[in-house]
């Protein structure tokens, strides 16, 4: 039953989008402040080393320099998960560690100043892959992980935190299958999301003990709490976000960045902005986990899986601060994908001497797929099985469960989603289209073309708590409190559209507070896919708890009940008698303001879903792939902003999203430590010429959610791509590929064309 | 990064005590010196236009003539402002993204569109989109797709809203009313 909304689900321009569109949108590098210097990174050119001796005399004598810290100037500031990575250590771990932070009159001043600071190093041999790291003779890089095993486990999200899936019986799993196959597949390209706006922050320290960061990230609020650990728990923190150039994860792991800024701050006592380079923001800043798993699945004849059992051994770099916490969501999603009664799936994550991986799109789970459809789709070949119908059957269904990241069984009470399955497979012209396994839907000349279908879900939609405060003002306005920075996905604008859905104002009389910690109250941020039923929920509770408080003033004024009352336009009426109407001003008074209170409970029995479908064509003759069409099919319960979920859905081929299976990467030098294309030319992106056909296809099918019945999708769209564009090539070029991404050398290899010339652990 | 290397800039620049530079519509003279007001031989046109003139609209990005961030208008054709030396810009005029409304603050018929059609996720790399297609309906006031494509495929943008972006385009040329 289509419900008669006035903003939801209708075509509105999200409200910043005047400030973006003139330039006046404010980024946090377009931020001017009054005595402002400018930090910078002095940082390793060696992967492994000890530093013996700094001398930063010259750089101090250099006019303009106002600070120089090494490790001998740092607090004992941790990061990480466990909490043991220093903000400056006299170990380095990777090519472009931080050795020293400088602080000048201008940027140029500070750059220059780093090329003053002698430091001498005790060179240490580096590990860089993750097999060899956990070698008895490998190379340690901290004294807490033996082998370079980190510590397993995220305790943030809770004492039964997920680490790995283990249930069932795995033995009887495979003794009930009709195959079994085993296979290697790794994600291990590492790509980077690269937001156009680097990351970077602004920080300002007062004596004693308090500070304030402008930062640009997805939500101020976390980055106060994690700074507030991190800082030794000491520190009076104020977080201040705004727009934020793009983040797709990423920029959740600033920590670091802002710990040097406070630091220099602290050191000079003015307000300092370090903001990376983009060769920094490559092959400094985080990158996605790489994962390699080996796994035996075990299948029937009608797709049914009966056992998965395997490793999933995950390099994050020098240090992990989410990657436990995404292993957890990972292994909450494969089990809402692959529908199976028997795991033993174990991850295992090793530190090695590269840049960190931090959080990207996808959490953990596109990781995790990404290795495993590949595997899934050795028994479907043997079983001669349809991918699409393996996939449809065995995502969860109502009734089905899962355990989820803290370890909690949950049943799954939303929609069923094979009727969008069934409507993308329709779009796509799936049926129709599929020949059969490594085999190519057409062949034009040397020029061969494939398809593939990959699914995700997660249940992150309803993760973690949410609290609004919403302002009703006399003159029928309302301000929403709620600790929100705009990244990209037109969230903001989405969540006003609900305040003013559930108030009935226009939408320019209501506004979203500055993104401050300072005012808002307790917000885990438009993270995952969490905005539209967590975020939402909060909001939503916040102007329904306004409007009860404003009936109940209004009512006696109506000779009514609060519970009869109604407004639109800020006028308020009974429905008993509609014609007698009050303004907000008339019930509260020129003297009053009202604040509704909105708290969102976590809830895990839910889960979003994304199948996508993907056309290549591979050249033959030149090792090509182009992408020719892609479908996403999802459910949205109710769309809040077509255009803006459009352009979530279009997403799925940037930001480390589709695209790492056909070109992007970031190539590290496995015997030196440095990584070789740590700019926007050599790391390569899709542009404009080069666009495939996307369709979108969004049922509204009404969820258990909030008053409008809708989840979150947009975090999902770059997860299930990878893996059907490697189907998708692998069909077309008649041979497995399991390597991600299918650059010419990799199909020509597999085609026959060409040797390998790489030797292992040289790439 | 703002600094490029002044090697091969031409000498009588080098030479240059100050420089005329009309920035939507209103001339600057600017002295060449090391001053904050002042423009160092080593400023790129994009720092200029940030740092000097505070005009934070046009963006940095990659700060290497990759991604189009940074796009204006010099002389009415597309620059990217962050290849480009000030001290080399003497007599030029320069529209950036503050420059294309009016002073009345009317949008561009392009902003408009943008904004009709949410061509803009987050929006960082917008400005440099919009210049470049400014450029290209000035060019061509009524492109194909094709030609939209191919006049922004030196646009870096990370959130996918190419599609969007086309759209938008396309409606302010006219060719989708």
């Amino acid at each position: 039953m289509a419900a008669n909304y006035r903003f939801i689900g209708k075509r509105t321009p999200r409200k910043d989008a005047r400030e973006i569109v003139t330039g006046s949108a404010a980024f946090l590098g377009d931020l001017k402040m009054h005595n402002l210097l400018h930090g910078k990174v002095l940082r390793s050119p060696y992967p492994h080393a000890f530093i013996k001796k700094v001398d930063k005399s010259k750089a101090l004598a250099l006019p303009g320099v106002k600070a120089v810290l090494t490790y001998e100037d740092a607090p004992d500031w941790r990061g990480g998960t466990p909490r043991v990575f220093r903000v400056l250590d006299r170990r380095v771990r990777f090519v472009g560690d931080a050795v020293a932070l400088v602080a000048a009159t201008t940027e140029s001043i500070a750059e220059e100043a780093c090329g003053f600071i002698d430091v001498e190093y005790e060179v240490l041999p580096p590990v860089l892959d993750m097999e060899e790291a956990q070698n008895e003779s490998a190379p340690q890089l901290y004294e807490e992980f033996p082998r370079n095993v980190v510590t397993p486990g995220a305790p943030f999200l809770g004492p039964k935190n997920l680490k790995e899936v283990v249930m069932g019986d795995v033995r009887e799993g495979f003794e009930e299958a009709d195959v079994i196959t085993e296979g290697t597949c790794g994600y291990e390209n590492i790509p980077n999301p690269i937001p156009p706006e680097p990351p970077g922050a602004i920080g300002l320290w007062e004596e004693p003990n308090s500070v304030t960061l402008w930062i640009t990230n997805q939500n101020p609020s976390m980055d106060k709490i994690l700074l507030w650990h991190i800082m030794g728990r000491k520190v009076e923190l104020r977080t201040i976000g705004g727009y934020c150039g793009g983040s797709y994860g990423s920029k959740q792991m600033s920590w670091l960045i802002q710990c040097h800024a406070a630091l220099l701050s602290r050191a000079t006592g003015r307000p300092v902005k370090l903001v990376y380079t983009k060769e920094e923001q490559l092959a400094a800043f985080v990158l996605r986990p790489a994962g390699r798993m080996k796994t035996r699945v075990g299948m029937k004849k009608d797709g049914t899986v009966t056992a998965v059992a395997g490793t999933w051994l995950i390099d994050t770099g020098y240090y992990t601060m989410m990657t436990q916490s995404q292993i957890a969501v990972g292994c909450g999603e494969v089990q809402i994908a692959v529908h199976c009664p028997n795991w033993d799936l174990k991850p295992v994550i090793v530190c090695t001497n590269r840049s960190a991986s931090g959080s990207v799109r996808g959490f953990g789970g596109q990781e995790l797929k990404c290795a495993l459809i590949p595997l899934l789709s050795l028994a479907m070949e043997k079983l001669n099985l349809d991918p699409f119908e393996v996939l449809k059957k065995n995502f969860v269904k109502p009734g089905e469960g899962y355990y989820w990241r803290d370890g909690i069984w949950y049943t799954y009470r939303g929609v069923d989603y094979s009727a969008a399955m069934d409507k993308g497979a329709e779009t796509f012209g799936w049926k129709e289209k599929w020949k059969g396994w490594l085999t190519p839907t057409a062949v034009k000349g040397a020029k061969r073309i494939g398809i593939g279908v990959g699914a995700h879900g997660n249940a992150d939609i309803g993760e973690d708590a949410s609290e609004a405060h919403l302002r009703l003002q006399p003159d029928g306005t309302a301000m929403l409190f709620s600790c929100l920075t705009e990244h990209g996905t037109g969230q903001t604008t989405n969540l006003l559209k609900m305040v003013a859905e559930t108030l009935q104002l226009p939408l320019e009389r209501v506004s979203l507070s500055p993104s401050d910690s300072l005012i808002n109250p307790y917000e885990f941020g438009p993270v995952g896919s969490r905005g539209t039923y967590a975020i939402g929920s909060s909001i939503i509770s916040a102007a329904e708890d306004a409007l009860k408080k404003l009936f109940e003033l209004a009512a006696p004024m109506l000779d009514a009940d609060p519970g009869e009352l109604e407004t639109i336009d800020g006028m308020i009426f009974s429905r008993r008698k509609p014609e007698k109407k009050i303004p907000w001003k008339a019930a509260m008074g020129v003297d009053r303001t009202i604040i509704g209170y909105g708290r969102f409970e976590p809830d895990y029995s839910l889960t979003n879903c994304m199948m996508t479908f993907v056309e290549v064509e591979v050249d033959t003759e030149t090792g090509k792939v182009k992408l020719l069409r892609v479908v996403n099919a999802t459910d949205a319960g109710r769309i809040i902003d077509p255009q803006g979920l459009e352009g979530q859905m279009n997403g799925c081929l940037g930001a480390a999203g589709i695209d790492t299976a056909i070109f992007e990467e970031t190539i590290l030098d496995r015997s030196t430590g440095h990584i070789v294309n740590a700019n926007m030319i050599d790391y390569k992106w899709r542009t404009f010429s080069e666009l495939p056909a996307i369709d979108n296809v969004v049922l509204e099918t009404p969820f258990p959610t909030h008053r409008f019945h809708a989840v979150g999708v947009g975090e999902v769209a770059t997860s299930p791509g990878p893996s059907a564009t490697l189907m998708a090539v692998s069909n077309a070029v008649g041979t497995w590929l399991h390597e991600y991404p299918l650059t010419p050398d990799k199909v020509l290899r597999a085609l026959g064309k060409t040797e390998d010339p790489r030797k292992r652990g040289s790439q | 990064m703002a600094r490029k290397s002044a090697s091969s800039v031409k000498q009588k620049d080098l030479q240059r005590r100050s420089i005329s530079l009309t920035v939507n519509g209103k001339v600057h003279e600017l002295e060449v010196g090391t001053r904050p007001d002042q423009v160092d031989p080593s400023h790129t046109l994009a720092f200029t236009l940030r740092e000097t003139l505070g005009l934070t609209g046009t963006k940095i990005a990659c700060d290497g003539g990759a991604c189009g961030c940074c796009t204006v208008l010099m002389d009415g054709k597309a620059v990217l402002s962050c290849m480009m030396l000030t001290i080399e810009c003497d007599g030029k005029s320069v529209t950036t993204i503050e420059g294309l409304s009016d002073a009345r603050g009317e949008l561009d018929p392009l902003q408009q569109a943008f904004i009709d059609e949410t061509a803009f996720q987050c929006g960082f790399c917008t400005p440099g989109i919009i210049m470049s297609a400014k450029w290209l309906l000035g060019e061509n006031p009524s492109p194909t797709e094709e030609e939209v494509k191919e006049a922004l495929s030196g646009n870096f943008c990370r959130c996918i809203s190419h599609y969007h972006v086309v759209r938008a385009v396309l409606a302010a040329s006219g060719k989708l009313r």
